[in-house]
């Protein structure tokens, strides 16, 4: 495996009854690129997502990441090697307000949290970061307001700002666009590249003009096996890809 | 830490001051409940305020798993009840000092909880409370089976009071009030320091989302089990404790309808509130007391209030208060 390979699967495959959700999947992620996987509904993208991040255990196949063989990890231990995921349903904490959210993340910094003798004050040298991570995804308007209460674009970034919060080498986006409007899809959009910087980014993602714009490089899969893969140009030009797709504008974004 | 944003800290003058407020106001109320204390024992029967105060404990700690660790646990008398029996059993056959069968009673409770807590928490939701049921009602059977140990259906009875570390008798009234009365504060205290911690505040994340926290980082299981074990360790701090005050332990006390008891009170008082289940073990038990007359009908009178609680006010009576004034109680 070549040095700058981050995460790599081979033969990855997720059989449920009767059914192959994910068959057979080589996937190689190059460190510090923003990579997409695309593909139709049904393609596996998402079950391809939580078997990366060992919500789902795979049938077969091996997923190596840094050098490691992390097929048999749990999910918690997948995290503190720092590849974090986000979720498709946006997933926060709903009866804690937002800079709780984001700092409940950073509290993983102290380690393991079994202080219950502790007063909260332990926690406040945190809150200066939980409230510049709540900024920078534009909520600071929110900070002390339940997570529960916010609208779903908002409930998404501030999803972002925690799994942010765990400054992860890898992140995994389960479509960070889905249920936005266009400006919060912009802010997103900005925010991305932004810590994209120094990090791996593997999204799954819909809005192919964010694709097209944001990502380095792209998998295609349908029916659960990779159709396609390179830069935007070459894939939406891939007659198969297109065919995949069924004239639902691949190369020209939604 | 990524450079995210260079913008200054957004209003956290704002932010301390609502932080504070909260704060405020329960200190407050911890105060207050200080006070109330200091003057029941004269201007009520001093049994009757300890047999509130042992439950109010009781429903405190069956909150802290289910409020905040969001784990329904429907076989919470087996740690009350088998404290219960240990604290009366060593008070009474092997003449420990009352703090010291409390403490052992509560010890027995906790580990019990490590035990039954490691099996359940595999199982979520309504397997969760199956499987803690169907344990508590070993735990029942078990007490039922050895008399020996339990006194079976005569339960311990005329168990000694005794002298408070060797010294202070504990035969008046009076005297064991404050003793109860202190315990009853320090678990108070404890839970409440516990809600609020570092610790707290993963548990509270992991009953919003679990799945979240995981992807956190956070071994779930292990938050789970460890709230499961203080809770456990303070119903039984609160059981070993009964058995003291009525100097009696008996089956009633591990039987799965002490279990449902201390659900009541707690969704009666507010779940997952921190003063909820105080209020809530007052009114259950001074209905019970009061309402003695009626006989068995006062379950009726208590399934009533119960259908009547989820249907009108499901945050409970604290839960209601809390939305009024806008402010976590």
């Amino acid at each position: 495996m070549s040095e700058d390979t981050i995460l790599s699967t081979s033969g990855l495959t997720k059989e449920f009854a009767g059914f192959t959700a994910v068959n057979g999947v080589d996937l190689k992620v190059r460190r510090g690129s923003i990579h997409a996987l695309i593909g139709p509904n049904g393609a596996g993208k998402t079950t391809c997502f939580n078997l990366l991040t060992k919500f789902l255990p795979p049938t077969r196949g091996q997923i190596v990441y840094n050098g490691r063989d992390i097929t048999g990890e749990k999910p918690a231990e997948i995290a503190r090697l720092g590849l974090v995921r986000s979720f498709q349903i946006s997933a926060v904490f709903p009866q804690l307000s937002v800079k709780t959210n984001v700092r409940v993340a950073l509290q993983r910094k102290r380690g393991d949290n079994f202080d219950f003798w502790r007063s909260e004050r332990a926690l406040s040298p945190l809150d200066a970061e939980a409230l510049r991570l709540v900024d920078a995804v534009g909520l600071s308007a929110f900070a002390e307001l339940p997570a529960g209460e916010l609208s779903y674009g908002r409930k998404r970034a501030l999803e972002i700002a925690t799994t942010l919060a765990l400054d992860p080498e890898m992140l995994l986006l389960d479509e960070p666009m889905a249920g936005m409007g266009r400006e919060d899809i912009e802010r997103i959009e900005a925010l991305i590249r932004k810590v994209s910087a120094n990090r791996t980014i593997l999204m799954v993602e819909h809005n192919l003009s964010v694709v097209a714009s944001l990502c380095d490089r792209i998998t295609v899969l349908a029916r659960g096996q990779v159709l396609a893969e390179g830069d935007y140009a070459s894939v939406s030009k891939d007659p198969r890809v297109v065919e995949a797709y069924i004239g639902s504008g691949v190369g020209h974004g939604h | 830490m990524t450079d995210l944003a260079s913008s200054a800290t957004p209003s956290a003058a704002v932010v301390a001051e609502t932080d504070d407020s909260a704060a405020r106001l329960h200190r407050n109320l911890f105060i207050a409940i200080a006070v109330l204390l200091a003057i029941a024992p004269f201007v009520a029967y001093p049994v009757f305020v300890m047999k509130v105060l042992c439950f109010a404990l009781f429903a405190l700690a069956f909150n802290l798993l289910l409020g905040y660790g969001g784990l329904l646990s429907f076989g919470h008398a087996a740690y009350f009840g088998m404290a219960s029996y240990v604290s009366a059993y060593t008070a009474k056959n092997w003449g420990l000092t009352p703090e010291l069968a409390i403490l052992l009673g509560t010890a027995v409770a906790a580990a019990l909880g490590l035990v039954f807590g490691a099996l359940a928490i595999r199982r979520q939701g309504i397997y969760f409370a199956m499987i803690t049921l169907a344990l508590a009602q070993m735990a029942f059977f078990f007490s039922l089976q050895t008399p020996r140990f339990t006194g079976g259906e005569d339960g311990i009875q005329a168990v000694p009071r005794g002298k408070l570390f060797g010294l202070i008798s504990l035969a008046d009234d009076r005297a064991l009030y404050w003793l109860v009365a202190a315990i009853f504060m320090g678990g108070l205290l404890l839970i409440y320091r516990i809600i609020h911690s570092p610790f707290g505040q993963v548990c509270k994340a992991i009953r919003d989302n679990e799945p979240r926290a995981i992807s956190l980082g956070y071994r779930a299981s292990q938050y789970k089990l460890a709230v499961f074990v203080l809770s456990a360790g303070l119903a039984g701090l609160a059981g070993a404790t009964k058995a003291i005050v009525f100097q009696l332990a008996s089956l009633t006390d591990v039987y799965w309808t002490m279990s449902g008891e201390v659900v009541l009170m707690t969704l009666v008082g507010g779940l997952g509130t921190v003063f909820g289940p105080i209020v809530g073990a007052a009114v259950i038990v001074a209905m019970q007391n009061y309402l003695a007359g009626l006989g068995s009908w006062v379950l009726v009178v208590q399934g009533v209030i119960f259908v009547a609680c989820v249907l009108l006010f499901r945050e409970g009576i604290v839960g209601v208060i809390s939305k009024w004034i806008k402010k976590p109680l």
